[in-house]
């Protein structure tokens, strides 16, 4: 199925695993630094519960007094796994956006808050930059540098995402490693042999 | 060396920087499209169609092609005739990234371990880090290599027991490629270095993926092994972005090295799919050239 979805974002249970989706809103970003600082805060200065939260760290450039995105692709949100769940708790967080996917805990906080997480092409920066359409908002900047600060996009058409762990407690990436672990379990064997 | 020399190297170095990080060299190119072609998975071929879609933007635009521009590699080889001081190099480097961190611009990706403390120019303690070796050529070549996190963090040193030999270099690297290839923006190229020590073994992997894509090594023993393990990690159908699929490297280069008795050293690097790369090369009479498509 193919999606075109509009923040705020409330509700993703229909999305399976495979489902496109394409994003019209706000998003913001937060990497290792920024789950931190956001968990670690009493008080944060935006409310991301509507938002999908966007595992990035994009490179960008201030012109003529305002931020132009160059490039703006997904980071390995493996990084993240040891946050997420408590993340996804606190500030309701019902999508996620990132690449390579996540483990085991963070599955389950997707299944008991009704959240997915969906996957951007790694390292397509200059594609996902083109639908970011504005920088509304820069958080800790100076304290944490470009990469780690929190983004807030203004985004349009972003994707092509794809759902790959979705609120049913299913996850594409634990079916692929079953899969890849069981062939790999045959060609070690095969030369042990 | 005169001034102007320093400053049309630098300004080489700068352009380079750029190449590197805003076009893929012909060979990856080409190895990308025939992924798209050969990948029967659907999901595999969108993340694949993203990828090129996204190069095409990246050389349009003249913007870098991932967000992640790396941290900067320089392997240098001084042609023995060159008069160029070692010295004055590092210096010309180092002014040409942070040239490039602005002009490009690129990400600021250097943090100091204990402070969190980032330069915002990409350079730092030890970094861009700079490789020298010696070569008897008129010729002095500095090759870039920009290399993001996502793929470097999938790097692995193995200290096997000799008596595991070639199989135990193949089952190390699919087993550890195995758990750790789909976080490092497959389509990869893998680089593995063999024997030397557990310095030489991972320099050699890294320095391997200089090499371009469908090159094989000119010892054919080694070329042979290559193709045995392209075809191995294949096999493990990881497929792009680790979504399934068959084409999950696009090649393995392999270097090797004498070792000591008691070990059999196995350095393991992986290259994204953005297999970025470009050189400068500067003659004896320091005309300067580069080599990056």
């Amino acid at each position: 199925m193919q999606y075109r979805m509009r923040t705020p974002i409330r509700d993703v249970r229909m999305l399976k695993v495979g489902d496109e989706v394409y994003v019209d809103g706000e998003i913001f970003t937060a990497r290792d630094e920024a789950h931190k600082k956001m968990m670690e805060s009493k008080e944060i200065p935006f409310d991301p519960s509507a938002m999908p939260l966007f595992h990035c760290g994009p490179v960008v450039k201030r012109v003529d007094g305002r931020w132009e995105v160059i490039a703006a692709g997904p980071t390995t949100s493996a990084r993240m796994e040891i946050f997420e769940d408590k993340f996804i708790e606190k500030f309701k967080i019902k999508m996620i956006i990132g690449k390579g996917g996540m483990g085991e805990r963070t599955l389950k906080a997707l299944r008991e808050h009704g959240a997915v997480y969906a996957m951007f092409t790694g390292g397509a920066g200059v594609l996902a930059a083109r639908s970011i359409k504005r920088v509304k908002e820069v958080y800790w900047l100076e304290e944490l540098g470009m990469p780690e600060a929190v983004w807030i996009f203004e985004v349009e058409n972003f994707g092509p995402l794809v759902i790959t762990m979705d609120s049913h407690g299913n996850s594409l990436h634990r079916d692929v490693r079953n899969r890849v672990m069981d062939r790999l379990k045959g060609m070690v064997a095969e030369h042990e042999g | 060396m005169s001034a102007e020399n320093l400053k049309s190297i630098e300004n080489a170095i700068v352009e380079a920087l750029k190449i590197a990080e805003t076009r893929l060299p012909a060979d990856v190119l080409a190895a990308l499209k025939k992924a798209y072609e050969e990948e029967d998975s659907a999901l595999a071929k969108t993340q694949l169609r993203a990828i090129l879609k996204n190069v095409e933007l990246s050389e349009k635009h003249s913007l870098p092609m991932c967000q992640d521009t790396g941290l900067h590699t320089f392997f240098v080889e001084v042609g023995v005739s060159s008069d160029i001081n070692p010295i004055t190099m590092i210096q010309i480097i180092k002014n040409a990234v942070v040239r490039a961190t602005k002009e490009i611009p690129l990400r600021p990706n250097t943090v100091n371990p204990f402070t969190g403390e980032n330069p915002g120019d990409n350079t730092g303690r030890y970094v861009p880090y700079i490789s020298f070796d010696f070569v008897e050529d008129s010729k002095t070549r500095i090759m870039i290599m920009p290399k993001g996190g996502g793929s470097e963090n999938a790097a692995a040193l193995g200290m096997l027991s000799p008596g595991l030999g070639l199989k135990g270099v193949r089952n190390f690297v699919l087993e550890h490629l195995a758990k750790v290839a789909d976080k490092a923006c497959p389509p990869i190229t893998v680089g593995i270095g063999i024997g030397g020590g557990a310095d030489l073994c991972m320099k050699l992997a890294k320095k391997s993926l200089l090499r371009p894509i469908g090159v094989r090594h000119s010892d054919n023993a080694i070329a042979k092994f290559e193709e045995e393990m392209l075809d191995a990690i294949n096999n493990l159908g990881i497929g792009a972005m680790g979504v399934g699929g068959k084409i999950t490297a696009l090649d393995v280069h392999v270097e090797w090295a004498h070792r000591h008795p008691a070990s059999l050293p196995v350095g393991v690097v992986v290259q994204c799919w953005a297999a970025r790369r470009a050189t400068v090369i500067i003659d004896e009479s320091m005309n300067v050239k580069i080599e990056g498509l």
